[in-house]
């Protein structure tokens, strides 16, 4: 089970030739790429990373239920973990590296003072639950940041505690829900609507509250279909589900007709805050007739994406819906601020607790930070520039790829794979021949009402040369597309990442979620082979 | 704007190439009536990293922090020492700027130490399967729940009264708006509670916390077997995950599902979040799992590697039919997590535990000496419960005066019941020291 010099773990073996055709090296690495195994082939009995004190001997109060066995967990030094973990570090792609246009998903530069802020012994170093007397600095600032979010939004109330963007779904439903049953007419009004352009997540947050997702069909343009809403609309709709900018990346012209529309039948407009990114500082929701959003504060106010997560999601009310915010509430009686952390506590008829403590305190220290250092002024720079860096993308690639609707666009690019007919090139090879350019690929697939979506999000984070230099990379990739040629090209890209195509029909046909002993028998050790 | 590159040279050349004479037509599908003439009134203007960290050094010095005052509170959330190589890790641009690894080429170090992640949690629940994390604990219970409420196609609930009083409402909150039942227990302070009798037919799921918010250690085995006569799914948490080192893991006992909070792991306080949701299972719900898995596979040259799988249960493919609406799990605390779990290792990770439990003891032990302070447990880990002869809130408070954090009032997670208005709960964890100990005894003696 300890292979520390094998390094390959593949089935073909470390010297097998690989598509790339550069020749094979002993130990399956290729320079500043090296092969990492698992730490659970690396560990040795013996071996620890932290030095702790003997603990004193004491009798134990464990109720007899003290564990037997090992656990099974590996031991390895401390410069093997740092050696381990940089080394998988390197086989990332990152905002840190260049452009990630990753439509959707606003990946814009994550300023490190928010780590340093965030990391001061006074804010990070704080238990949720010590007396409200030794943290009226913390929830100062919740309520600072609340107050941002409120005055860029245009709406009076904002609920801080949602963990991420769904979340921050499921907290708005929840609020619209309460509200109905205040009116009596939750159980009439059981259908949400929601565009066919819809991400997942709302049809799946509708759904988990009993609720009936009727998808609602997009015009040529793009937009909502004002005629197909209207004709939706009734005395058992509870709300709309509208992201806007929509996931086509285009402003919805006729929100204020939607929104009166649906307030007339006596629904709410839930609005998806995932493209604030576009609009902030520059347009209030709240004078479009939402009546609340969530805002993905590791979107629109970078805190970093770290992987996938985490996230934070605090969601805007409007006045109607504000008495329903789930506890808790950041409170100030006089000049001393208090946590209102039960339903008695609080002025209002709370719809509940959706997360233990007061949120994720973290993500807004990160967000206020690039709130502060951006500014008013600054923020709407943030919203023009990322439309007018995603519309400089559209208008320079239109004569080479096919924008699937006419712009202007907002914060994000819209192409469909037209230009791919006939190459034998699908939007999935064309996304992994941008790997071996040395991008990310966009968004592909999304959103669904779109053939062969390719959603890019150049964001306001990119100097024009690199976008110069990303764009003629695409424009020579759809030139070579077209060429009729270079097929096999991109069917095998890409050739130069860490790892080529992945079995992903394997890995959910034969689930493997874990090590175990017998995963992967040790063949292909380098040392074993030189030996043969 | 430092972070911004564009020039107004670079502006006036792109609105060229666009054909758009201003950034205002760009705009022009915004209704004019909410266009705004300028900026948003009332708010400041842009400011330097300098003027920005003196606002937070600001916000920070009007809190205590507890690397400056004697510190024992826990009650879900638990302060231990974070080795320094976490920290640097998880700062790593490769790591911290990256995002879901949809592209999986080019997110190898993500997927590698997720499945990683998913095998150290696996070991440490005793459990078959687990997944790439939850937002914290507390939400990642109100998933189990509706995790056995499909698996069982039943709708009723059975929660422990030592389930911390949050994750509680916060299932309690779900029930409601998703429309099934959640029968709360007892508050138990004593650690006497049995659930046998109430578990039946209609029970999809019972919720025990082990070691109990009241820090009770129980076995749950009898539990779990009258949960498998009626068709019913034994859903544990575990809020403070360093208890694994020591005590036999909820799989042992024969947990069906298995939630812990994992922020004691990697995870400073941050008060209260961002924390780590651990989450694990039998192998044969795994198709009813929330929340992202990653998978080991085999690339175009046969050499190993990892991707995102199973995702026909998730949002972004399923829709309304998902189990559950997450996106977003909490990569980076995961990250965090699985780092200092291998820095530990099997022998750091015990000997961590054991100190914990050492420290608690030698606290429980001096606490309960104090006069008029009665122990609750027989049982513990590293937190307890004590009745004081006053009520617990005001004790608290007159610690602070003094500047010594001294445990919760169970009366701040359960208002409005006089049965716990007496009751403290207190932590001790690795980092306690007699510095910190011998004022709180003293403070103890002063206040009560």
């Amino acid at each position: 089970m300890v292979q520390s010099l094998d390094r390959s773990q593949g089935r073909a073996g470390g010297l097998a030739a690989d598509a790339s055709a550069a020749p094979a090296t002993f130990t399956g690495n290729r320079a500043l790429q090296i092969e990492e195994p698992l730490i659970f082939e690396m560990g040795q009995p013996g071996r620890c990373g932290v030095d702790l004190p003997e603990p004193p001997k004491v009798k134990d109060r464990l109720n007899g239920l003290k564990r037997a066995g090992e656990i099974g967990l590996p031991g390895l030094s401390e410069p093997q973990v740092v050696q381990h973990y940089t080394r998988l570090s390197q086989k990332n792609y990152a905002i840190d590296m260049g452009v990630y246009p990753l439509g959707s998903c606003t990946m814009k530069h994550n300023p490190r003072i928010n780590e340093k802020v965030a990391r001061l012994p006074g804010i990070g170093d704080l238990h949720p639950l010590q007396p409200v007397s030794t943290v009226q600095g913390a929830l100062e600032l919740i309520d600072r940041l609340a107050h941002w979010l409120k005055a860029l939004t245009g709406m009076p109330a904002v609920a801080m505690s949602p963990a991420a963007g769904a979340h921050g779904e499921m907290c708005g439903m929840m609020a619209i829900a309460a509200a109905l049953e205040a009116r009596g007419e939750r159980v009439r009004r059981k259908v949400v609507l929601a565009p066919e352009s819809a991400h997942g997540t709302n049809p799946a947050t509708a759904a988990a509250l009993g609720f009936t997702v009727k998808p609602i069909p997009a015009n040529e343009r793009g937009r909502v279909d004002l005629a197909a809403l209207k004709a939706a609309l009734g005395p058992d709709v509870a709300a709309i589900m509208l992201t806007n900018p929509n996931t086509c990346g285009l402003f919805e012209s006729e929100i204020v007709e939607i929104s009166k529309a649906v307030h007339d039948a006596g629904a709410f407009f839930y609005c998806d805050g995932a493209n604030f990114n576009a609009i902030v500082g520059r347009v209030r929701p709240g004078d479009l007739g939402v009546d609340c959003m969530h805002i993905n504060l590791h979107k629109t106010f970078s805190t970093p994406h770290g992987g996938g997560g985490p996230g934070a999601g605090p969601v805007v009310l409007s006045a109607a819906l504000a008495p329903y915010a789930p506890y808790p509430w950041i409170v100030k009686d006089g000049d001393k601020w208090r946590v209102a952390e039960d339903g008695a506590a609080v002025d209002g008829k709370p719809l509940g607790r959706l997360k233990a403590f007061h949120g994720q305190m973290g993500m807004f220290t990160r967000a206020l930070s690039y709130i502060m250092s951006h500014g008013a002024d600054g923020l709407k720079q943030v919203a023009e520039d990322a439309v007018l860096s995603a519309n400089y993308v559209m208008a320079s690639l239109q004569d080479v790829m096919t924008p699937a609707f006419e712009g202007p666009c907002m914060h994000e690019a819209l192409f469909d794979d037209s230009f791919l007919k006939d190459t034998g090139v699908s939007t999935l090879d064309f996304a992994k021949a941008m790997i071996d350019e040395g991008y990310h690929p966009m968004t592909m697939y999304f959103p669904l009402v779109v053939h062969g979506a390719m959603l890019i999000e150049p964001t306001e984070s990119q100097a024009k040369e690199d976008l110069d230099l990303f764009i003629a990379a695409l424009r020579s990739l759809a030139e070579r597309a077209k060429s009729g040629t270079a097929e096999e090209e991109f069917k095998a890209a890409p050739r130069f990442a860490p790892r080529r195509r992945l079995d992903e029909t394997l890995a959910a046909r034969k689930p493997v979620l874990r090590w175990r002993p017998s995963n992967n028998p040790p063949e292909g050790d380098p040392m074993k082979q030189a030996a043969e | 704007m430092r972070y911004l590159p564009l020039t107004p040279t670079d502006r006036r050349d792109m609105l060229g190439v666009v054909g758009a004479k201003s950034v205002d037509e760009l705009f022009r599908d915004v209704p004019a009536s909410a266009r705004l003439p300028g900026k948003v009134a009332g708010l400041p203007d842009h400011l330097g990293e300098l003027e920005v960290e003196r606002a937070f050094q600001d916000y920070a010095a009007k809190n205590v922090s507890p690397s400056t005052a004697p510190f024992f509170i826990g009650a879900g959330a638990y302060r231990h020492h974070v080795p320094s190589t976490v920290d640097y890790m998880i700062q790593r641009g490769e790591f911290l700027t990256s995002y879901t690894p949809y592209q999986p080429e080019i997110t190898q170090g993500t997927l590698q130490y997720l499945f990683e992640f998913q095998t150290q949690v696996s070991l440490l629940t005793g459990m078959e399967v687990a997944n790439a994390s939850m937002y914290d604990g507390s939400t990642g219970a109100s998933e189990a729940v509706l995790m056995a409420n499909r698996i069982t196609r039943r709708a009723k609930a059975l929660i422990s009264g030592g389930l911390h009083p949050h994750y509680r409402s916060i299932i309690e909150t779900t029930a409601h708006w998703q429309g099934y039942s959640a029968v709360a227990g007892k508050v138990d302070p004593e650690g006497l509670e049995d659930l046998i009798a109430q578990v039946d037919k209609e029970t999809s799921c019972v919720v025990v916390q082990n070691p109990s918010f009241f820090g009770h250690v129980r076995d749950f085995a009898k539990l779990a077997e009258a949960c498998r006569v009626a068709g019913a799914l034994l859903i544990v948490v575990v809020t403070e995950v360093v208890s694994l080192g020591l005590i036999k893991p909820p799989g042992e006992m024969g947990a069906d599902i298995v939630v812990c909070e994992g922020q004691s792991i990697g995870n400073g306080l941050g008060f209260g979040g961002p924390y780590v949701g651990l989450f694990a299972t039998r192998d044969k719900y795994v198709r009813q799992m929330p929340g992202r898995l990653v998978g080991e596979t085999f690339d175009a040259d046969g050499k190993r590697g990892f991707v995102l799988t199973l995702s026909t249960r998730e949002q972004h493919i399923r829709r309304e039919k998902a189990t559950s609406n997450i996106c977003t799990n909490a990569g980076l605390c995961a990250l965090a997590f699985t780092v200092h779990m291998t820095l530990l290792g099997e022998a750091g990770f015990r000997r961590l535990a054991e100190l914990n439990h050492a420290k608690a003891s030698e606290l429980a032990d001096r606490v309960a000496a104090v006069p008029g302070v009665t122990l609750l447990n027989d049982s513990f880990f590293n937190e307890f419960t004590v009745r004081l002869p006053k009520p617990a809130a005001p004790v608290v408070e007159a610690l602070a005066d003094k500047r010594i954090l001294g445990g919760v009032p169970v009366s701040r997670l359960i208002p409005n019941d006089p049965s716990v208005e007496d009751l403290l709960l207190l932590a001790a964890t690795e980092t306690a020291t007699e510095a910190g100990m011998g004022p709180l005894i003293a403070g103890l003696k002063e206040v009560l």
